[in-house]
């Protein structure tokens, strides 16, 4: 990752091969002036001023919940501003909805894929710019204009292939097509290496720096400092809904950015002692997860867990972790192999959740509101979720609610959840809280291996450091902890041993002290092992 | 567009569903209107059929068993997150069990063939609801259609048994022999007068009180014991039910069980307490009356009861307006039924945003 | 001969069933390709059957009768989507709502305005219905043993709407997968998100899509109370509706297959009628009833995944909300 431009507007680009070649690069492409917005009680967004310059790539940072895709949402027409304007080279525009902000000129790729799955990449491309009321003739010119944009920017991607069947990488391409096809001259991407290798996300750098040189705009929204700091030419940072500043990317470093998205110094490594590792706890052999279609998700996986120690699966999202994880937990069945836990091969004997939670297995999973919680429920019956069949909860037939608000509020007060209402709707507490009453939940019963995917996933950054702290604590404590994580920061601060996961297999084990970020990456991405980088 | 604003509790709970109450019967004079009577006669003739003598409020509570039952029935369903909507082939089917049971023993004492009947009705209708049941759980097959098709499949059958089978010897009309009278439901009438206490005579019997049992019943299983918090969990987020250890194949079959059997019931009331020999298409659209009383009730079992009374009365004042204005016939009860359904459940939101800004709350996320 | 000609009028009879069905089952796979469940061609088609056959008594053309039967279809159309898409109304009570009252209303107006119990006066004229156009030629090709009497009672001798249901399948099948709307109208179905990103409105598909659905319900409707019958009786409907869904169902939301099932669920219809109190060798007499339900059974095996797979419109059932 080299070559990060000194200044917001690099020198020597041809405006005048641009469209709409009169405008001067003094006017920013893209200019926000007091944005305002408020859900009900929530103040998304405070004035926010913004303003992105032509030619240059302009990143958004700031934690969960700081406003940045409510923003970026007002620009595309997704929501409406209570206040304030929108400007696109110098023009006020009034966008109400997507198709005005595509007729100004802008583009987005959300991080969830807007794609017809069961569409070819034509069909989603041409969706909505048909070129006329019969298909087949919109199609056959859409299909000469893709293909020179394919070449222009090295967008391969095969156009009459389904895209169900495509990587998400290349669905990620298509999106990008689709912007590019409707001659969008600002693209704005949420988050969109979260799919993506490191390799993945630099070769879509590349690609952001050549639409950059032709003279495109583009907003990156990110939460990660490193991607900021690898391609942006200005960065605006925000909190809790306000700009809380705008530097040139070269004028500023991390450490500076990350306060600024906290608002107080923050620590980037939790402090540690060395794992002091002892009995086996958990053995995985030869597993292998088939998905409903029949095909492998997980390949032939085997090792170790160790009470004492934290082991850290490293990979990009959709390499077999979130199966792996599911697999140990009893949620999936595997097709073959073996998991040995308190001495008992749980997959022979067909050991499901609720069993493997009385063998000593506590499981946070990683998408806590598909699996963790039940959004509509209180918080109190949340702290039961799993663990709903124990004595201490019933009273002849019926359940035991007030030992079941009893054990919420210990919950809460132990772990600093906020607001201390059990009786409050699930939904109606932060990520971080909510995070904290699972943890709280899987922790109290005192398990001997803990199961833990993306422990601080939408979590703001208070509550990262306590339950980084917490995790630290429980391996002292003689735990086993597997922690699944997407963020390479939080599997180098936490992990004592790394596993690293590509297409199902694990590719590599390495030891906390011997990892950089550049080996793990090269491990992601499917080269094996040690020494063949 | 902003998402369903939230209301207080109280609004939530009562005012919301009194104005689309209100609209419903708005709409219903209207109609009336249409058909050259007055909206405020014929509301005053149907709430005094309904509710103005101590027969009118023995029909109304009778025709509110049926819809307890069934009513009940897709609230249970619902907070397995199931749609069931074949309450109608559960209630007719369960009616079979019962009456088989009626034909069967009506010789013995009530205090034999009731439970007999009980268990019979309630056993063929959840029997009725296994099939679509273990279909959804274990293939996917969406329940809505399966249930509607089970209707159909239901109604086909207990035609050619009441036209083949069980048709009374030397008889046009396809209905069995009357029941034993050991199979009759006690009425009412019969019971409280046995108290000491006098009630016009009604079809009104003993079936409503085991309905208002079963309400209870319901709340008490799904609100306050380990399977209903098994069965909400399900409802609400079957992933995480599946990480809590809990099956949801096994649930969604237990519930769906459950929804059947209490749909099955209806015979006890209709057959066994009113019309003593099975008939016909005797749900007469209960089944479906059952899901607007749940809606209605919030598929809460209190709820559930004061829907169901509603309905009751409607049918009841329904059946004085046809008797007593010429141009309006029974099936004007049908169409009031349709526009509180439509008011009540496919409409409900349109009063939610104005009702909000009025209590000064803006579309909440 | 005489079991040939038996087969060729029991073909003939599969077509005039298998019409409203076609009809219907056409207009729910509009609804249900955009994402919206349509339950409710049931009360739809039986409140265009009243209309028709109200108006057409009333005026005494039976193109007025038709253009009332659409009518109001598509006001009760307007109305589900009123209920469903700008409301986000449930979809399925929603429609159980429109069935049941237009169940209710249509013998309710009919007393009223024709005092003749819950129907509509018989229509005695030519003009008030839709007849048998006979093909040129017929009585002479009727003659001609094989290819003549498939002529005459086949292909000749059905009316109007049952050819225009015909010519129907072929231009929805184009519209669907050929056209621009089709592309935007699956879309919809599968991804409305997707859809309202490309700058499409998701709501105004939506309506689109349960027009159709109104508009093709009116003319189902008006064939079973004009064209098929000469009146409008209590419940005339009994079920068609759902029997459509369960052939869209069984088609797979896809045109051809959806008349094939169409013809299939007819022919059941046909043949139960024939063998009424026939006995079969081997089997004896089969109950009308069995092969009446003999869709239903179908369709429920279908969607076990016992009879291939049917894979539903992603988004089918779902209202819309921009906020998720």
């Amino acid at each position: 990752m080299s070559g990060q431009p000194g200044s917001a507007t690099a020198p020597g680009r041809n405006f005048a091969a641009a469209p709409g070649g009169g405008r001067t690069p003094s006017v920013p492409a893209l200019e926000l002036r007091g944005i305002d917005k408020r859900f009900g009680a929530v103040h998304a967004n405070r004035t926010i001023s913004l303003s992105v310059a032509r030619g240059s790539i302009h990143g958004l940072i700031g934690e969960n919940g700081a406003g940045k895709s409510t923003l970026m949402n007002i620009v595309y027409g997704f929501h409406r501003a209570d206040t304030g304007a929108i400007l696109v080279h110098g023009a006020p525009v009034d966008i109400h909805s997507p198709q005005e902000a595509i007729a100004a000129g802008i583009g987005m790729v959300h991080q969830h894929f807007m794609l017809v799955e069961n569409f070819t990449v034509l069909e989603n491309v041409v969706l909505g710019v048909e070129g006329g009321p019969i298909l087949a003739r919109g199609l056959a010119q859409a299909r000469g204009a893709l293909q020179k944009l394919a070449q222009d920017y090295g967008l391969d991607v095969p156009l009459d292939t389904v895209v169900s069947e495509l990587p998400v990488g290349l669905q990620q391409r298509v999106e990008i097509l689709k912007a590019l096809y409707r001659r969008a001259e600002i693209l704005i991407l949420d988050e969109p290496t979260a799919v993506l290798t490191p390799q993945e996300a630099d070769q879509l750098f590349q690609m952001l720096r050549r639409l950059r040189d032709e003279g495109k705009s583009v907003v990156l929204v990110t939460h990660k400092l490193r991607e900021i700091m690898a391609i942006t030419d200005r960065v605006t940072v925000m909190r809790q809904g306000a700009v809380v500043g705008e530097v040139a990317t070269a004028a500023t470093a991390p450490r500076e950015l990350a306060e600024k998205m906290v608002g107080r110094a923050v620590l980037l490594r939790v402090e540690k002692g060395l794992a002091r590792p002892g009995e086996v706890l958990l053995g995985v052999r030869d597993l292998e997860v088939r998905d409903r279609l029949g095909v492998a998700r997980v390949k032939g996986v085997s090792f170790d867990l160790r009470a004492g120690e934290i082991v850290g699966i490293a990979g990009v999202s959709g390499n077999g972790q979130s199966e792996l994880l599911e697999t140990l937990a009893g949620i999936r069945a595997p097709t073959r192999g073996a998991i040995t836990l308190g001495g008992r091969d749980v997959v022979r004997e067909g050991l499901g959740p609720h069993e493997r939670r009385s063998l000593g297995l506590a499981h946070v999973p990683e998408d806590r509101l598909r699996l963790g919680v039940v959004p509509s429920f209180s918080a109190a019956d949340n702290a039961i979720l799993g663990y709903h069949d124990r004595a201490v909860y019933q009273r002849g037939l019926r359940l035991d609610q007030r030992a079941i608000q009893a054990e919420c509020e210990k919950k809460m007060s132990g772990h600093d959840v906020r607001p201390a209402q059990p009786q409050l709707r699930i939904a109606a507490f932060s990520g971080g809280n909510q995070q904290k009453l699972v943890l709280a939940r899987e922790i109290d019963v005192d398990p001997r291996v803990l199961l833990i995917g993306q422990p601080t996933r939408g979590v703001d950054i208070g509550a990262i450091e306590f339950i980084h702290q917490k995790l630290i604590a429980l391996r002292d404590a003689g735990k086993a902890l597997l922690i699944v994580s997407v963020e390479l920061d939080e599997i180098l601060g936490l992990a004592d041993r790394i596993l690293v996961m590509n297409a199902g297999e694990i590719v590599g084990e390495i030891a906390r002290a011997d990892a950089t970020e550049e080996k793990l990456g090269l491990m992601m991405a499917g080269v094996k092992g040690e020494g063949h980088a | 567009m902003s998402a369903p604003a939230k209301l207080p509790r109280w609004a939530e709970l009562g005012l919301l569903p009194l104005l689309n109450l209100l609209a419903a019967l708005v709409l219903s004079g209207v109609v009336v209107k249409i058909l050259g009577e007055s909206p405020w006669v014929a509301g005053q003739l149907m709430l005094r059929g309904a509710l103005g003598s101590q027969e009118g409020i023995g029909y109304t509570l009778y025709y509110a068993t049926n819809f307890m039952f069934t009513g009940l029935a897709v609230a249970v369903a619902y907070h397995a997150g199931l749609f069931n909507i074949g309450g109608e082939g559960q209630a007719y089917i369960g009616g079979l069990g019962s009456g088989l049971v009626a034909l069967w023993l009506g010789h013995l004492p009530f205090f034999v063939v009731g439970p007999c009947a009980v268990f019979a009705g309630a056993a063929f209708g959840a029997a009725w609801a296994l099939v679509p049941a273990w279909l959804q759980a274990r293939r996917g097959s969406h329940i809505v259609i399966t249930t509607i098709m089970f209707n159909f499949i239901a109604a086909s059958l207990m035609t050619y048994l009441l036209v083949n089978v069980l048709i009374k010897p030397g008889q046009q009309s396809p209905e069995t022999r009357e029941f034993g009278a050991g199979a009759f439901m006690p009425s009412a009438s019969d019971v409280f007068a046995k108290l000491g206490v006098t009630l016009a005579p009604s079809p009104l019997n003993l079936a409503f009180f085991l309905a208002l049992g079963a309400a209870a019943l319901v709340w008490m299983l799904v609100w306050r014991t380990r399977w209903g918090y098994a069965l909400r969990v399900v409802g609400q987020n079957q992933d995480a039910a599946v990480y809590a250890g809990i099956s949801p194949p096994r649930v969604i079959v237990q519930a769906m069980l459950l929804s059947g059997a209490l749909a099955g019931c209806l015979g006890l009331n209709e057959l066994l307490g009113a019309q003593h020999r099975i008939l016909i298409d005797f749900p007469g659209g209960a089944g479906f009356v059952g899901i607007a009383v749940a809606l209605m009730g919030r598929n809460h079992p209190f709820g559930i009861f004061l829907a169901a009374v509603l309905f009751g009365a409607l049918a009841q004042g329904g059946s004085q307006l046809a008797f007593d204005l010429p141009k309006i016939n029974r099936d004007m009860v049908v169409v009031i039924q349709g526009l509180v359904i439509l008011f009540c459940g496919a409409l409900e939101n349109v009063f939610r945003a104005p009702l909000a800004a009025v209590f000064g709350l803006k579309g909440a996320k | 001969m005489e079991t040939y000609t038996l087969i060729v009028l029991t073909l003939a009879a599969t077509i005039r069933v298998a019409t409203p069905l076609l009809l219907a089952a056409l207009a729910g796979l509009f609804s249900e390709r955009s994402g919206v469940v349509d339950l409710g061609l049931e009360g739809k088609m039986l409140g265009a059957a009243f209309a028709a056959a109200a108006v057409s008594a009333a005026t005494g053309s039976a193109w007025a009768g038709l253009g009332a039967g659409i009518a109001t279809a598509v006001l009760l159309a307007l109305l589900l989507a009123f209920a469903t898409v700008t409301h986000r109304g449930n979809q399925v009570v929603a429609a159980m709502a429109v069935n049941i009252m237009v169940a209710g209303l249509g013998p309710t107006l009919a007393l009223a305005w024709f005092n003749i119990g819950g129907q509509t006066p018989q229509l005695d004229q030519p003009a008030q219905r839709f007849l048998a156009i006979v093909w040129p030629g017929s009585a002479t090709a009727r003659e001609v043993p094989f290819p003549g009497l498939l002529y005459a009672e086949l292909l000749s001798g059905h009316n109007l709407l049952v050819y225009l249901a015909a010519a129907l399948v072929p231009l929805s099948a184009w519209v669907l997968f050929r056209t621009r709307f089709g592309l935007r109208l699956r879309a919809v179905g599968e991804n409305p998100l997707a859809v309202d990103t490309a700058g499409i409105s998701v709501t105004g598909l939506r309506y689109q899509a349960v027009l159709i659905s109104g508009v093709l319900c009116g003319v189902a409707g008006t064939y079973l109370s004009i064209a098929a019958s000469a009146g409008f009786t209590r419940d005339m409907t009994a079920g068609k509706g759902y029997l459509a869904l369960a052939a869209l169902i069984f088609g797979k939301w896809r045109p051809y297959p959806t008349l094939g099932a169409c013809l299939l669920f007819a022919f059941t219809d046909a043949l139960a009628s024939r063998l009424q109190g026939v006995a079969l060798p081997l089997v004896g007499v089969i109950p009308v009833q069995f092969i009446l339900a003999l869709p239903y059974v179908l369709t429920v095996l279908l969607l076990a995944g016992f009879v291939g797979k049917a894979v539903a419109p992603r988004a089918i059932g779902v209202p819309y909300a921009k906020e998720n």
